[in-house]
């Protein structure tokens, strides 16, 4: 056996390398999508582009430094991280600074720090410390409730600050919930309540409703017809017919009115091109007009004029979209996917449960970004502002992302020493 | 181990992965490829967005005779990023500009932006538009924004209707509507009622070639929004008297006023010299504007707003209201006059005496009102002189002096009714007295009035007692709502002596200073004043209402540096009397002197 660098040798460097190549595709877009013809040079620190050099920059060295850390820190501080993290929170709260309506920031000097961020790979690491402790049992109440508040703390003090999409991240976790033993039907009820929804408010309750009759009716023919088969039927349409008659009413109450309006304008009800559609809709004409192998560098014309909002954090996709056309466009999504399951197959050989769903966790809040990102770019979800991982302009994302996989990666590292 | 069956479960969350990013990759293919509206418009060279720029509203006279149009003219536009390989000096020759002047606009264009459109030059003529866009397929970047100038029918009211010019910088920043190159009312009406005749601006999209021809709209028309025209204005002037003001006051220095005193409305409204309102629209205002402000006799300053005189004897009969309201004087009060060798103030015209206020209006008798004064500012019983005189301020400003009237013309000066305090710092407090400041009795030291206010002094004497606010907007857009805000101001005289004043400015219509000039079949009431003025001649003062009973106009006429008020300002304001009742003037011989006569 060769000798192995003791700290580098084990790194995964397929990670590593698709981390540097979103990082610097991203970095190249929001050249682009914010260009300044006074200000060429993409080094120019007084430019968004120049400062999210030194945002990767700042990311290698942070990545590095976790790579030479001792990986058993973060198993033995997860719950110290966490909590340090809750504080900031609820700090934020406090004395945070309002920007775009969201009260998340730290202004220290002219950046912004967003804890919001952090609260992300904090909680991935208190929640796989706990499955990863002695008494745990699925069946114990203790086993249920206290990931639920594990995971509930910062979403919900994140939804004080008016940060809607980032507390929606945490609902990824039910995909490291499902690999921990989590029953699939969740999994399967959480998509039927999003299509129910949807298909109600678009289509109309009514409609749905007998939809669903139709359904059960037909199900009847393929089940065994025994009372209990016919009980549980009838108790699921119940309470599908339920659900479906309260969604309206949810609707009309619980939702704040430009949430309202971004969800109307997904549905095609409402044709606000000026209000809660302009961004999707120029967002969708930047990538539409990219064509299949776009208008190329710096010539993305939709961008440049301003007419898509938020070019170089939320709506960076679009300048993928216009300049480099579907090929780059594939070639990013190829590129995420791709993390995506090498996360999910390094996180598979690790001997120890902290670092498997350390590792689900990882995939699982990527995975959220990404497609509500994409999505909302290419007007199949709700506008929700989150950035898109290592690409949209930011050192707070940046640098909590960065955080997020190095650990992760770090973990890995220790896969032969735990025999 | 539980954990290894549930290994299996990697496979159900890699597939979750596979299955959002190939929806994503075919909705992606659909967007990108197949899709034919964004397919085109990514073959199509580039969308332009055009600016519709929405034509002002028209202006009305009271009559609903047009004083107000547009006209077309073209912008030529330049986005520079999309200019290619051209034939320059054709292009140069087209524009009529040189080469240079070529690159220097270039220049600018690109240093504001490469990608946004830019103004290449302004307002080309409908020929050159015609002949400019038959070539313009030869160069990409360049097309033609169609706008709308101001047009006047007739050369009159200028000062009223005010002008429009291009926005700053400071107005960019302090207002989000108005971009580079936007349109805004800068004076007069087009000032004060910019909301209502800027109209809301659209935006069209078109899809452009590369051979910079437009192929259409984008999205068939989705996401354009159509320009809606600024509203009408209907004013309260009648275009007739105010053109026929015009030609009177030809050669004449001053202005003339005049309001319809139960509404308020401002009937006529010049300043002379004025200038033809054309002269301000399009690519000549900047010349024409310098020409005219360097003019020594200011055609740009609205006299009839901005000039400040004092009214002289026409502010005799407001001061006897002011001593009938007090008590101290009545209309049986008899005061003797010594003529030439009154004092401390001289006659200058020869009347019976002692003579009561009618007599002493009628022949516009200095020691007369100098006695009155006197007894208001030493009798009145409001304590010390002093606060007598603050009093018969208070009296005056009701009358709607010494201060703007809140009329909607544009920007008003407010005269000047001094206060107590102005006298104690020129004098010391309590070391001035009735005897100092006597020149007020006869409207002349510090006091300032307008032409406006003096129009309206007419109107509140009319009245008896009070006045509406003078405005020129009758009604906006297709509503006759008239503008609420024009309230209607009373005095803190009381009505029952208006009756003197008005049996006084009777007589001097009938019998007075004025009865050479009684308009044909009409019976006014007036009266002259001359104006002491440091700077020359005197300044020729005549204000009025008419008829008698009834009347539905007041007038002020100022003539600078002409003289008695008799000799020009009487005569002038007596043909627009005739002329606004009559609708036409039989005394052409004195119409015709009064037009002639050139005075600076």
């Amino acid at each position: 056996m060769r000798e192995r660098n003791p700290i580098f040798g084990d790194i995964d460097w397929t990670l590593i390398l698709l981390y540097l190549a979103l990082v610097l595709i991203g970095w190249v877009n929001i050249y682009a999508a914010v260009y300044n013809e006074a200000h060429s040079s993409i080094l120019d620190l007084s430019q968004s582009y120049g400062k999210q050099m030194i945002w990767i920059l700042t990311s290698l060295f942070i990545g590095l430094v976790i790579l030479l850390t001792d990986a058993r820190f973060f198993s033995t501080f997860a719950f110290l991280i966490y909590g340090v993290t809750i504080l900031l929170l609820i700090g934020v709260l406090a004395v945070g600074s309002t920007i775009s309506g969201s009260k998340s920031w730290f202004q220290i000097g002219s950046y912004g720090l967003q804890p919001a961020e952090f609260a992300k790979f904090a909680t991935n690491l208190a929640l796989a410390r706990f499955f990863s402790g002695q008494h745990i049992d699925v069946k114990d109440f203790r086993t249920k409730f206290i990931p639920l508040l594990i995971l509930g703390a910062p979403a919900l003090l994140i939804l004080l600050q008016n940060d809607t999409g980032s507390a929606l991240v945490y609902s990824s976790f039910v995909l490291v919930l499902y690999r921990m033993g989590l029953s699939g039907n969740y999994l399967l009820a959480g998509v039927m309540i999003g299509v129910f929804a949807l298909s109600t408010l678009m289509v109309g309750q009514y409609w749905v409703m007998g939809f669903v009759g139709l359904l059960a009716g037909a199900l009847l023919f393929f089940i065994k017809r025994n009372r209990s088969n016919i009980i549980n039927l009838i108790g699921l349409l119940l309470l599908t017919v339920g659900f479906i008659y309260s969604v309206d009413y949810a609707f009309d109450n619980f939702l704040g009115d430009h949430q309202k309006s971004r969800i109307e304008v997904l549905l095609g009800k409402k044709l606000d091109l000026k209000g809660a559609g302009y961004n999707v809709n120029q967002s969708k004409i930047a990538i539409g007009s990219g064509g299949f192998i776009g208008k190329g560098f710096l010539q993305g014309t939709q961008t440049k004029y301003n007419f898509v909002p938020e070019q170089s954090t939320d709506f960076i996709f679009c300048t993928v979209g216009e300049e480099w056309g579907f090929v780059g466009t594939t070639t990013v999504i190829v590129l995420f996917v791709l993390l995506l399951m090498r996360i999910i197959k390094v996180a598979e050989r690790q001997r120890s449960t902290f670092g498997l769903l350390y590792g689900y966790g990882v995939a699982s809040i990527l995975f959220f970004h990404f497609a509500i990102n994409i999505g909302m770019t290419i007007g199949l979800v709700p506008v929700i502002g989150i950035p898109l991982p290592f690409f949209s302009y930011g050192g707070s994302s940046l640098w909590a992302f960065t955080i997020l996989l190095f650990i992760f990666i770090k973990l890995d590292t220790r896969r032969t020493a735990l025999l | 181990m539980a954990k290894k069956s549930l290994s299996s479960r990697k496979e159900s969350v890699i597939a979750i992965f596979m299955v959002v990013g190939v929806v994503f990759m075919m909705r992606l293919f659909y967007l990108q490829v197949i899709d034919d509206s964004y397919e085109h418009s990514a073959k199509s060279n580039v969308l332009r967005y055009v600016t519709q720029y929405p034509a002002r509203g028209l202006v009305y006279d009271r009559n609903g005779k047009l004083m107000v149009y547009n006209e077309a003219v073209y912008d030529l536009m330049v986005i520079p990023n999309q200019v290619k390989r051209m034939d320059t000096l054709e292009f140069c020759r087209l524009l009529e500009i040189s080469p240079e002047g070529f690159r220097e606009r270039f220049r600018k264009a690109r240093t504001y932006s490469r990608f946004k459109p830019s103004l290449f030059e302004k307002q080309i003529s409908k020929e050159a538009y015609g002949f400019i866009e038959e070539k313009l397929y030869r160069y990409p970047g360049f097309y033609v924004q169609p706008r709308t100038l101001r047009k006047y029918p007739k050369p009159i009211a200028a000062h009223l209707l005010g002008y429009v010019g291009e926005v700053n910088q400071r107005i960019i920043d302090n207002n989000p509507y108005y971009k580079s190159g936007d349109y805004i009312g800068i004076s007069g009406i087009e000032k004060s009622y910019e909301n209502e005749l800027r109209g809301i601006k659209g935006i069209k999209v078109r899809m452009v070639d590369v051979h910079n021809r437009e192929v259409g709209s984008y999205q068939d028309g989705a996401l354009d929004t159509t320009a809606i025209m600024g509203n009408d204005l209907y004013l309260t002037i009648d275009a007739d008297l105010q053109e026929y003001g015009e030609q009177l006051m030809q050669g004449k220095m001053g202005s003339v006023v005049a309001i319809e005193p139960s509404t308020g409305e401002v009937l006529a409204f010049l300043s002379s010299p004025g200038y033809d309102p054309n002269l301000l629209v399009g690519r000549v205002r900047g010349r024409n504007f310098r020409a005219l402000s360097e003019d020594p006799v200011k055609p740009l300053l609205n006299r009839a707003m901005m000039g400040q005189y004092p009214p002289g004897s026409t502010f005799k009969m407001v001061n006897d209201l002011v001593g009938l309201q007090e008590g101290v004087l009545k209309p049986s009060t008899r005061y003797s006059c010594q003529g030439a060798g009154s004092s401390p103030i001289r006659c200058t015209h020869s009347h019976q005496s002692p003579l009561d206020v009618y007599v002493a209006i009628q022949q516009s008798c200095n020691p007369f009102h100098w006695q009155v004064f006197r007894s208001i500012l030493t009798s009145s019983g409001h304590g010390s002189f002093r606060e007598n005189y603050i009093s018969w301020r208070k009296h005056i400003m009701s009358m709607g002096f010494g201060h703007k009237l809140g009329t909607d013309i544009g920007s008003e000066l407010s005269g000047n009714i001094p206060s107590a305090e102005s006298f104690d710092a020129i004098y010391g407090k309590g070391r001035w007295n009735a005897m100092t400041v006597r020149s007020l009795s006869i409207g002349q030291g510090e006091i300032l009035t307008t032409p406006l206010q003096i129009a309206n002094s007419a109107a509140v004497i009319s009245n008896r007692g009070f006045y509406y606010v003078p405005h020129i907007v009758k009604s906006t857009g297709d509503s006759s709502i008239v503008p609420d805000r024009f309230n209607k101001v009373t005095s803190t005289i009381n009505p029952a002596h208006f009756e003197v004043a008005i049996e006084g400015m009777r007589q001097v219509a009938t019998m007075g200073t004025a009865r050479w000039y009684q308009p044909e079949g009409i019976t006014m009431c007036g009266k002259t004043g001359t104006v002491e003025n440091p700077h020359g001649k005197d300044h020729s003062l005549f204000m009025a209402f008419a008829p008698d009973v009834n009347p539905v106009i007041a007038i002020a006429v100022v003539i600078e540096n002409s003289g008695f008020g008799s000799t020009w300002a009487l005569p002038i304001a007596s043909l627009m009397i005739e002329k606004y009742i009559n609708g036409e003037v039989k005394r052409k011989e004195l119409e015709e002197r009064m037009i002639k006569q050139k005075l600076y």
